[in-house]
Formats: C-alpha cells, structure tokens, sequence
C-alpha cells in the first residue's frame, strides 16, 4: 500500500507508511455484513435505526452498513454524518476539517443510532460524539460499531459491534480504506 | 501559522481568509440547528469594548461568542470608568487583569487595536472597526455571502467553490470610501482573493492617497454598473464629517445613490451587499433595498457565523498534555 497522507492528524502531520495488512478489503465487507446482521438480531428489525458515521473515517462505513441493513430487512434508512470538531476536548490539536461536515437528517428522539466510526482507540471521539448526539435529540439508545478496536481507552467506553480486535502499540497507527485495513506507523516529514 | 490577532485582513492573507471561510461554513451549520450551540470555547472568557456605538457588530459578537459557550462581558463604554478620564491603556490592563481571553474592540481611533495588542498579555485582540482604518470581521462575512450566494446559484456546496471563485470576480465599491473602514478591509480582502476591485465615489469622498491600493476609479459610475458582479455600498460617515464632503444629499444620491433607475443597468447575476446600518433614500433607494439582490438580511445572519469562526480560529487550541487522536 502507498504511502498515504493523514492530514487529519495535523498539526502532528505526518505520513502514514502501512507495514502490514490486517484486513483485505472482502474481509472488510464480510465484518460489515456480520456487524450489520447483529445490528437486527439486536434490535429485532431495523425499525427506528439512524446509522451516523463520524468524520471522517466512519462516514464510508456508515453509508455501506446502512445499504447492507436495508438490503436485509427491504427498507431504507436514515444515514446521516458528524463532525465532532466543537465538542472535542483537544480543541487545536485537530483543524476543522472543510470536508467534514454535520448533516443528520431526522429528529433522533426516540431513534436507535448506531453511531459507525473506523477506528475505536482512546474514546475521546466517541466522548465527544454523544455530546453532540444529544444536541439533535434524545436518542432511545445509542450504539456504537467500529471496524476495528485497537485498546488503548482513556474513557469508560466499549464498542457493541466491532470488525476486528486489534491489539496495538500506542505509537502504531492503523488506517482503514478502500485497501481493507492496515496497520503502519505515522512518520513525520 | 495562524496570527494570534485580528487587526487587519493584511494578518491573513489569501489562505488565511480560505481557512476563516471554511470554518465558519461548519459553524453556519450549526447555527441550523434547532439547538444552535456547541460547547467549543467553555470556560473562555470574551470581552467587548466599544468605544463607539454599534447595534450589529456588537450584537454578532456577543451572540457568535455565547452560541461557542463562551462567556461574554461586556462593557458599556458611557457608563464605565472611561467616562471618568480613565486612559485605554488602563482600562484594557484592568480588564485582562480578570483573565479576559479575548478582547473585541471598536474605537473611532485608527489603530486602537494595534495599541492594546501590543499591551495585551494574553488576550486575543479582534478589531471590531477603527476610526477610518479598518473592520476586517465585516469584510469577511461580505466576502462569505457573496460565495454562499455564487454557490447557491451553481447548485454546489459553498464549501465546493473554495476562494477560486473570487478569482477576477468585478467588485465595485461605492460612496464614502474615504471615511470607510469597511471599504479598506474589502479592498484587501477581495484583491487578496483574486477579485478586481474598483471605486465609485465624488473626488471628494475618496482618500487623499490612493497610492498602493489595488483599485481603479470608476471614472463614470453609470458605466462602471453594468460590468460588476458585486456593488458594495457605503453608508455616508455623517458622525465623521461626511456632510461637509458633498453639496447636499440629494445631490450625492443623484449622483452616487443605487437608485431604481441604476439598478436597472446593473447584470441580472449581480449582487448589491451593504454592511448596514442602511439609510434608505440616501446611498440606497428603498425599494433596491427590497430587492432579492440585496442580501442585507444574510450578512447579518452570516456575520455570527463569521464571528464564530475567528473567535474559535484564535482561541481554540491551547491544550497542553493532550496527543492528537482516538
């Protein structure tokens, strides 16, 4: 795999160099649909389910898990997208991200959200994700799937769908793309 | 690097005013939102000072500040300590004395700013207008309407556009230019994005100099109408003497008012902004005012997005013992 710009991770900036691959992209699809089946077995349909990815690495995801959720149950659901960048704690360690947008389409009280992000490591994201989940409604219930766990938590928080146990060091990186998922190590320019 | 104030759009440059742009496009949804309030800059503390009275700029402020969770002061200029011969020095030392993050200040006085920021010890400064100087704040929500209006148009995202769209756009700018400080800070910002600028004004209301600025003079205004995009209108200055520059008023609006029969030679695409407060009747017909064109009403929406962009742009950050992911 290519090297491959991080620029999300500016102002630590950096290069990510794959070392090796972890998941090959038909492994990502199958975890997806696995993730997607315990999602109805779980919640016994798809009813009231918005799927949310986070920006920017869960937005891909969400859009897939949400297709498969459909394609299994013969409905269409809510997708919609978050952008965490307000309610963060590490304010300035991440820049706004033009791409990065918030649009969440429906009133998500009373929903089921099964919030998508790719990697799950400190927590702080997802930390920062529910507060900004309660500005758009009061959910029933929240749910998190992510493609791969990588340990390493700061906060009391754990996955309830998840694509890969991944034991890391902290100083690894793993990226999660249209190459499956990889595991490599930032390098600075 | 980002400046670590805002006195001037000359402080940001061309990828600095992209950056401004782009954050406050995220904040402008936010301010979408049912609940239009994010807890970005808790525990800041955010002053106003206005040495000179404001309805919007000071209202913008306040409201981009709160909606960032920020906390505001402010302080009411007639009935402080300045009335009591209080020198600004000593009024912006006691003020960052309370821990104050950021200071927005509005002084009839070019350069105020420059003076308090160099005295500033950890304060931010943001120039909210000075004397004839500058306004750098409304310059950028001008320069953020008109894309979100370009953008809506196109059918795109204003995020989509960037700042190429600026590129050779035909600004013309129109009244009391001597005596503007909008019309210094959009002179900067839309020559820095690419944009021609040009000036429509009585010999008497332009500045004695105009040596070093990227514009032209309209010779006739008439003409100079219907080859622009954008006509920035400006208020006569009557609080800075601007009466005294022209005959009358009748006269400056027969000559230099967007009246309805100017108008009419204006492009069908072209944008009519005013930073306000308008005086209908003078530099603007009421019924132009009323026009789809004229999007008034969205720069003061979009100045607190504005507003909350560069308030997050310069205090956001400063976060020690936290790494950079998860």
């Amino acid at each position: 795999m290519a090297e491959r710009e991080r620029s999300h991770t500016r102002p630590l900036g950096g290069v990510f160099v794959a070392h090796s691959q972890v998941l090959s992209p038909p492994d990502v699809q199958r975890a997806l649909t696995r993730m997607a089946h315990e999602v109805v077995e779980r919640n016994g349909g798809v009813e009231d389910i918005v799927v949310i990815g986070l920006q920017t690495g869960g937005v891909p995801l969400s859009a897939r898990m949400a297709e498969i959720l459909g394609h299994i149950e013969g409905a269409t659901l809510p997708v919609g997208c978050l952008d965490v960048a307000f309610y963060r704690d590490d304010i300035g360690l991440r820049p706004v991200l033009p791409e990065a947008v918030t649009n969440i389409p429906v009133d998500l009280a009373g929903k089921v959200v099964v919030l998508v992000d790719d990697v799950l490591f400190t927590g702080r994201t997802i930390r920062a994700a529910l507060n900004a989940l309660n500005d758009f409604g009061r959910a029933r219930s929240v749910q998190l799937a992510v493609m791969v766990d990588r340990g390493h938590r700061e906060l009391p928080i754990r996955p309830d769908y998840v694509g890969k146990n991944l034991p890391t060091r902290r100083e690894e990186m793993v990226d999660v793309g249209d190459e499956g998922v990889w595991i490599g190590t930032l390098e600075h320019k | 690097m980002r400046p670590h104030h805002l006195l001037s759009i000359a402080d940001l440059g061309r990828d600095g005013i992209a950056e401004v742009l782009s954050v406050a496009e995220a904040f402008a949804e936010v301010e979408r939102r049912s609940m239009p309030k994010v807890p970005t800059l808790r525990g800041k503390v955010v002053a106003t000072l206005f040495f000179e009275e404001s309805t919007r700029t000071r209202l913008s402020f306040e409201t981009a500040a709160k909606r960032l969770s920020a906390d505001v002061l402010s302080l009411a200029v007639a009935s402080s300590s300045v009335k009591k011969g209080e020198s600004l020095r000593d009024t912006v030392e006691t003020v960052e004395a309370m821990g104050i993050d950021a200071l927005i200040i509005r002084h009839a006085s070019a350069g105020a700013p420059h003076r308090v920021a160099a005295w500033a010890t950890r304060a931010r400064v943001i120039n909210a207008g000075d004397g004839w100087h500058e306004h750098p704040t409304q310059a950028l929500l001008d320069c953020f309407t008109v894309r979100q209006v370009l953008a809506e148009r196109k059918g795109a995202a204003p995020e989509e556009l960037g700042v190429d769209c600026f590129e050779g756009l035909r600004v013309l700018i129109v009244g009391d230019i001597r005596h503007s400080r909008v019309a210094r800070s959009e002179v900067l910002a839309y020559s820095a994005l690419g944009a021609r600028v040009t000036l429509a004004a009585p010999g008497s209301l332009l500045p004695p100099s105009l040596e070093g600025w990227p514009v032209t003079v309209a010779s006739d205004f008439d003409a100079a109408l219907g080859d622009t995009d954008v006509v920035s209108l400006l208020r006569l200055q009557a609080e800075r003497g601007s009466g005294s520059f022209v005959p009358s008023l009748r006269e400056y609006t027969a000559g230099w008012g967007l009246t309805a029969r100017r108008v009419a030679l204006l492009g069908d695409e072209a944008i009519v902004t005013h930073p306000g407060p308008m005086v209908r009747g003078v530099e603007i017909a009421s019924e132009v005012a009323d026009l789809p064109r004229t999007v008034v009403t969205q720069q003061v929406t979009n100045g607190v997005a504005v507003r909350m962009a560069i308030l997050f742009l310069l205090l956001g950050g400063e976060w020690p013992g936290v790494h950079a992911d998860g």
